[in-house]
């Protein structure tokens, strides 16, 4: 993996809200088909990060490339210009994302979901979309439910819909945004299992911002330990959660065992 | 002061042409208010300032000056410089216009009312802004605000007798030119009161049947 490059390439980002500076020149690389999982207090610019990646926030300073590619910036004539839209939209074709509260498109039915943006960004046929949509559809589980309306489903359902959603447009990176937080504790596990079918059957790379310290054990090839805009520690899932060597990692680990979660 | 049933026979049809116009021109201006409405509120929302501002103001004059002297004025005062409109057209674009100002402030409400992360998912989904504004945010923001527009449509019916005035046939019209007639005037203004009463309660009823089909989305 050494000699490979990486697919995303974070140098030294800066962000702020107001006053307050939510990424603090954060640095990372991830690797091809790599699993990542960002854990880390709320306000740690771990959801930022990702909301940065799919161009949903602009970044203040510093850049990003994503398969060797810069994504807020253009290279022109051996200068680097912001990028426009259309430079973004290229982008964006390599990235998808699944939202905490799942964002489905609530006037549309299952499956017009998940076809609606192959069809419009991509010119896909209907007939085509629809095939593949169902593919998809069974691949999460909810191939029945394909006529339905978002508002007849549960939670999980819709987590598991949003996540075909993204994957018809066939993203390299995947970003998973707290996707279980919103949802009661008994439909966690029908969403984490999609996503260990996706870990399986695909070679995406795939970025998770997760309070499931479990999973995230389990699931990922390296831990980022996300604390006041910055990268505090990462490693192997082992080393972070059972050797943490930094003190805030310890506190934070410490308090998420007292609130109850496995890890 | 006696009712004459009579007189009512003979000018009822004179009337009932009045209120094909007048329903005609509530018609035609209800269309004209939504989308010049919808325009009002998506270029408000534009990054260009120039544009929104422009637009704003424009609005904003338009809300504050009276429908009727914008009426005398697209009648009588546009052919000065060589527009000539029909008096129904000239009405239909006065009601438009004037209603399209406030209609704006519904699809304004209506589209903030969609939640934020349909646009981001929209973004996700790699849809542009057009793409994003047909199949995401309008089709979403038009249903809850289907009442509010259709209260502003019925204000719109009841003010078309000002179209009387840059002489468009309407009912309030007819019944004028048939009172003037006869020099009676008890029947043809009851009688447009009653039309006005009448077709306003059926609008009513039609309008608690859009609350309960479009009030709400669910999500």
């Amino acid at each position: 993996m050494s000699t490979a490059a990486p697919i995303i390439k974070v140098d030294a980002i800066s962000k702020s809200f107001g006053a307050f500076k939510v990424l603090d020149g954060l640095s990372m690389q991830v690797m091809p088909r790599e699993k990542l999982a960002l854990i880390g207090p709320s306000g740690s610019g771990k959801t930022t990060i990702l909301r940065i990646l799919m161009t949903l926030e602009r970044i203040d300073g510093g850049h990003i490339q994503i398969e060797g590619e810069h994504l807020y910036h253009m290279e022109r004539n051996g200068q680097l210009l912001p990028a426009d839209e259309r430079h973004l939209a290229r982008m964006r074709q390599k990235i998808g994302m699944v939202f905490q509260l799942f964002n489905l498109f609530p006037h549309k039915s299952v499956i017009d979901n998940v076809t609606l943006a192959p069809m419009l960004t991509k010119g896909v046929a209907r007939a085509a979309a629809e095939k593949r949509a169902m593919e998809l559809l069974d691949m999460v589980g909810m191939a029945d439910k394909a006529k339905a309306m978002p508002a007849q489903l549960s939670g999980g359902q819709k987590q598991r819909v949003a996540i075909a959603r993204a994957l018809a447009l066939q993203p390299k990176i995947m970003l998973f945004d707290e996707v279980t937080s919103a949802l009661d504790p008994e439909l966690v596990e029908e969403v984490l299992n999609v996503l260990w079918r996706l870990c399986a059957e695909t070679d995406m790379t795939m970025l998770l911002v997760t309070h499931e310290m479990g999973f995230a054990h389990d699931f990922a090839d390296r831990v980022l330990f996300f604390d006041r805009g910055r990268i505090v520690e990462e490693g192997k899932p082992d080393e972070i959660f059972r050797h943490p060597k930094q003190e805030r990692t310890q506190a934070f680990l410490k308090k998420i065992i007292a609130a109850g979660h496995r890890v | 002061m006696d009712w004459d049933w009579d007189f009512v026979r003979q000018i009822m049809p004179t009337l009932v042409q009045g209120v094909k116009i007048t329903i005609l021109a509530t018609l035609l201006g209800s269309v004209l208010a939504a989308v010049v409405g919808l325009g009002i509120a998506l270029a408000r929302r534009s990054p260009n300032k120039a544009l929104s501002r422009t637009v704003g103001w424009a609005a904003e004059f338009i809300r504050g000056t009276p429908l009727l002297v914008q009426l005398y004025f697209i009648f009588y005062v546009l052919p000065d410089i060589g527009i000539l409109l029909p008096p129904l057209v000239a009405g239909v674009i006065g009601l438009g216009l004037h209603y399209g100002t406030y209609t704006a402030e519904v699809y304004r409400a209506g589209i903030d009312n969609v939640p934020r992360g349909q646009w981001e998912a929209a973004k996700a989904c790699n849809l542009n802004a057009r793409q994003t504004w047909s199949h995401i945010i309008i089709p979403q923001a038009i249903p809850p605000m289907i009442p509010a527009l259709a209260n502003y449509f019925i204000a719109m019916f009841k003010e078309t007798p000002l179209l009387s005035a840059i002489t468009v046939l309407e009912l309030m019209n007819q019944a004028k030119s048939v009172a003037n007639t006869y020099y009676r005037y008890l029947e043809p203004i009851t009688l447009v009161g009653a039309f006005f009463l009448v077709i306003s309660l059926c609008s009513v009823v039609l309008l608690r049947w859009l609350e309960r089909r479009y009030g709400k989305i669910e999500r």
